[in-house]
Order: structure tokens, then sequence, then C-alpha cells
């Protein structure tokens, strides 16, 4: 169990760790570049002077900033790795798909909640939050949850890569992209077109959004700005059941499609240093 | 027992361009065998399908026809059994360049199970065999030499201790010094360990002086195999390159693009 599966994930973890911290210049401009893209989004709301709108902004910023880094580490893996070099020996070592999935991810879970705790710390600097009567608690359990379904569809979106040395990275932006369009990140999936409504119903950012929404009290009529009413967990029930059967399809569905497009990969030598 | 035994392997790449589909094939029909402790050389120009054969034997890339055991194991059936014994090396050493060796070669050990404090030890061991200033073992890899690089590769494909090492152009691009200390070591490494050495190379002197037999690969074909005495005796030459281009009907110098 330890060398077959808790080293090699660690490995993973490891080697994340030391490049992030090497490439930690690009770390911080990354960074400050979120911080101020949230802050000119909540800045919005702020001068609406709308306390609901501007939770709401916040809320989707962060939420989006912490489900989007954890789907890019994912789904740039295999372009990180082609870019590096590295590829043919991380894909020749005797570790499963999984292991690898689950390695990358750990760190991607780790690194999301940092950088996210960061960008809230840079939003204060903006925007007067109080979040007292908020059940944060809950908000932390919907994206633990809800990141079991993303790191699936970072998976589906790592293949993209590989099935295209040249254009699959940038592909993985357009299923991002897409998702972010469709989830209602910053206003109500209703205003959406209603041919694209029904693919909201795919996303699972879509049900952690309505959670966190109604964890936060956003929406609660006896809400106000200096004393928010958050729901229990309890009332969030179906959406945390719904990102959690998502993650339950989305995970080995990745794997499959994944393992798919790597022995199609190795039939025609696309699983090559440079591509 | 073989360590390696390759039977009518061959690869076809097909790729369409402007909607004509074309093939290249990069093996034909290659048929040898490795037996256990032996070193074999693989000499060929580029585009010979050395490379090919390298990834097809590192579990890299299925081949389309033909049959392939590595101790014993068949592939791609027993994949992950081959992957824990193979150590491979390839003509230029990837790697993270930000990261050190020590953080490479740290990572590697833990994919294959190793934990960090015999890996380091394992690794220190090598590089110090190798000729490696220890002290700049945190420098980045950006850093060094290509020759540095290179010493860390083989560090990397010998930390698990591979019954099998499968080397492609391993001392290609390195100083003399580096070239003559990296055969050194893998002469060490046959006489010590018994480790089976499959290598490619364009170097004629280095195939005569490590590999017990030879093999000539033209245009994905083995074209005649043996030891260098007898490739000569067989081509009436008066050294390997004259026996090569006897036996293939092609020079060294000639470049080709489909080596895959």
């Amino acid at each position: 169990m330890i060398r077959r599966v808790l080293l090699p994930m660690w490995a993973f973890v490891f080697r994340d760790f030391h490049l992030t911290r090497r490439y930690f210049s690009w770390v911080v401009v990354f960074t400050f570049y979120a911080i101020v893209n949230a802050a000119t989004i909540a800045l919005i709301g702020v001068a609406q002077e709308d306390f609901r709108l501007t939770l709401t902004l916040v809320l989707g910023a962060l939420l989006w900033s912490y489900l989007s880094a954890m789907y890019q580490e994912i789904a740039n893996s295999i372009a990180y790795e082609r870019w590096e070099g590295t590829l043919e020996y991380t894909f020749m070592a005797p570790v499963s798909r999984l292991v690898h999935l689950l390695g990358v991810s750990l760190f991607a879970t780790f690194y999301s909640v940092v950088r996210t705790g960061v960008i809230l710390l840079g939003l204060a600097l903006f925007v007067d939050l109080d979040l007292s009567g908020a059940n944060l608690w809950g908000v932390l359990v919907v994206l633990l949850v809800g990141s079991l379904a993303f790191m699936g569809l970072g998976l589906m979106a790592a293949i993209l890569p590989v099935m295209s040395p040249e254009n699959g990275a940038q592909a993985t932006n357009i299923l991002q992209g897409v998702l972010l369009l469709v989830s209602g990140i910053y206003y109500p999936v209703s205003v959406l077109p209603p041919w694209l409504q029904p693919l909201a119903h795919l996303s699972p950012a879509t049900y952690a959004l309505e959670a966190s929404r109604k964890l936060m009290g956003i929406s609660h009529p006896g809400s106000s700005p200096g004393h928010l009413v958050g729901a229990p967990l309890g009332a969030v029930l179906p959406e945390l059941l719904t990102l959690f059967l998502m993650g339950l399809l989305f995970i080995p569905l990745g794997l499959w499609v994944f393992a798919r497009a790597e022995r199609w990969a190795k039939h025609t030598g696309k699983l090559k240093r440079t591509g | 027992m073989w360590a390696i035994e390759v039977e009518n392997l061959s690869k076809v790449f097909r790729k369409t361009t402007f909607g004509r589909r074309q093939e290249e094939w990069a093996l034909k029909g290659v048929s040898f065998r490795v037996a256990q402790g032996e070193t074999y050389a693989l000499l060929g120009p580029n585009g010979s399908g050395k490379s090919t054969l390298i990834r097809i034997l590192s579990t890299l890339l299925l081949p389309d026809a033909g049959r392939v055991r590595l101790l014993g194991l068949p592939l791609p059936q027993e994949e992950r059994k081959v992957r824990e014994q193979i150590g491979r090396v390839s003509v230029d050493a990837a790697f993270y360049k930000k990261l050190s060796p020590r953080e490479n070669l740290l990572f590697a050990a833990q994919l294959y199970g190793i934990p960090p404090k015999e890996a380091e030890r394992r690794a220190m061991a090598i590089l110090e065999r190798l000729g490696l200033e220890t002290r700049r073992f945190g420098d980045p890899l950006e850093e060094m030499s290509r020759g540095m690089q290179q010493k860390v590769a083989i560090a990397r494909a010998l930390l698990i201790r591979p019954p099998l090492l499968l080397l492609d152009e391993p001392t290609t691009g390195l100083d003399p010094k580096s070239r003559r200390e990296v055969q050194g070591f893998l002469e060490e490494l046959r006489r010590e360990e018994g480790t089976t050495i499959l290598l490619t190379t364009h170097d004629m002197a280095e195939a005569e002086r490590l590999a017990h037999r030879i093999g000539f690969l033209a245009r994905g074909s083995l074209v005649a195999e043996g030891d260098a005495r007898a490739l000569k005796e067989l081509a009436g030459a008066q050294d390997l390159e004259e026996a090569f281009i006897r036996l293939t009907g092609e020079a060294f110098a000639q470049e080709e693009n489909h080596d895959s």
C-alpha cells in the first residue's frame, strides 16, 4: 500500500510543491491578477450599494477562483509535462492513473484553498465584508464535495493535450469558459438564453453556487448588511447529494476516457516528449 | 533466460496531410534477443527506427505487429511489472529544469515506491561515482551543463536498480571526459550488477567498447547482428563504420526525418 499508492501519490505533491516554489514569481503575478479581477467584480456590487449583489459577486469570484484553479491544475498537468519534456518518464513509471490523479488533485486542492484564502484577504482591502451569521463551514463542505466532480472534469479535459499536442492545452480553456458561462457564477442561470440553460444542470459549479448562496444567507429575507442568516447544512442536502453523485460519475468516467486516450496516444505515437 | 525477446516487430505511423494519407514504416519485422547480463548495441542513422524500438520496449508505444517479452514478461499484458524493472535514459535529459537534481531524483524514486532517505543515499552514491559535484545537488538543473544533466538522468534510471537498462544515445553531446566516465560506469554496472543493457548509439567506438553484440538497423530493418569482429568479417571491412555501410548500403551521416 505504502510503496504502490502512498509514496507515488506523495511524489506528485512533492513535485508540484517544489515546482510552485521554483516558479513563485509567476504564482505572485497570477494571484495578484486574480485579486484585482475579483475586486473589480465585487466593486460593481459596492457601486450599486446592494449588499446582496456584492456578496453574490464576491462568492462567485472566490468559488470560481477555487474551482477553476483546481480544474486548471489537473487539466494542464499533461500539458505541463509535455512542456517540461518529462511526459514519457512519468507515464512509464509503474503508477496507476488513479494514483496519478489523486496525487495531482491533492496538491491542486491544497494550492487552490491557499490561493482562494489569499484572494479573500486581498478582497478585504477593497470591500467591507461582514460575514457574521454565514455558515462558512458549510461552504467549505460544499467546496470539498464539489471538488470531486471538478477533478473528474479536469481529468476529462486533460486528454485534450494528450490527443493534440499543438492545440490541446488551449482547448481546455474553452471547456473552462463554457463552465464559467453556464454555471451562473455572477448571475442567476435564469438570465441565460433558454437554449443554454439546460447546460447549467450539467455543471457542478451551478449546484456548488446554489448551495453556497443559501449557506451564506445571501437570499434570505432576514439577512442584513451587518448580519447574515445562513442556512444549516441540512438545507442544502439535495445540492450536496447532486455534487457527490456527479463526482462519483465524473471521476471513473474521467479515468476511463483518459485510459482510452492514453492507449490511442500509444498507438499513434503522440505520447512523446515534445509532441 | 532472455532479458529481451523481440519477434517480427513492426510499427507504422500514419498521418494525413492535405487529405492525403501517408504511411511511414518505422520498424519492419525486427527480431532479436538479448541474454541476461549482455550488452547489445543497436547502430543506425537518424530515422532508422532506434528510438521507436526503445519506446516500444519502454511501454510508451504499442506495436502494430510482432511480440515483445522483457525479462520473460509479455508486453503490453504485463506492462506494470515490466515498468517496475526497467530504467531508461533518452538522448535528451528530460527533467523539470527548474528543480534541482535532488528534487528530480526524489520525485522519480517516490514514483517507484522508494522512500526519500533511501533514494537520496542511492542517488548520492551514483552521482559521486559519475563524478558529479554533490555540492551542486540542490542547484536547478537548468544551470547545469548537458554532461551533468545526463549524469543525473543515468542516476534516475539506476535508482530502482533495474535488471534491464534501455539507453537511447546516452552519450550523444557529451564532452570526451564525461563520455568516458559514463562508459566506464556502464561497464562497471554490467560487471558488478549483471545488468542487461540495450544501447542505441551513433558512436561506433562506443558500441565496440561496450557491447557484446551489435545490431545494424537501417530503414526500420535489422540488417545484420553479431559481435564487432564477426560483423567486420562478414562485410570484409576494416572497421565498423565501413561494415555498416557495406551491409546496409547506407552512410551514417545520412539524415532522415522520420525517427520517432
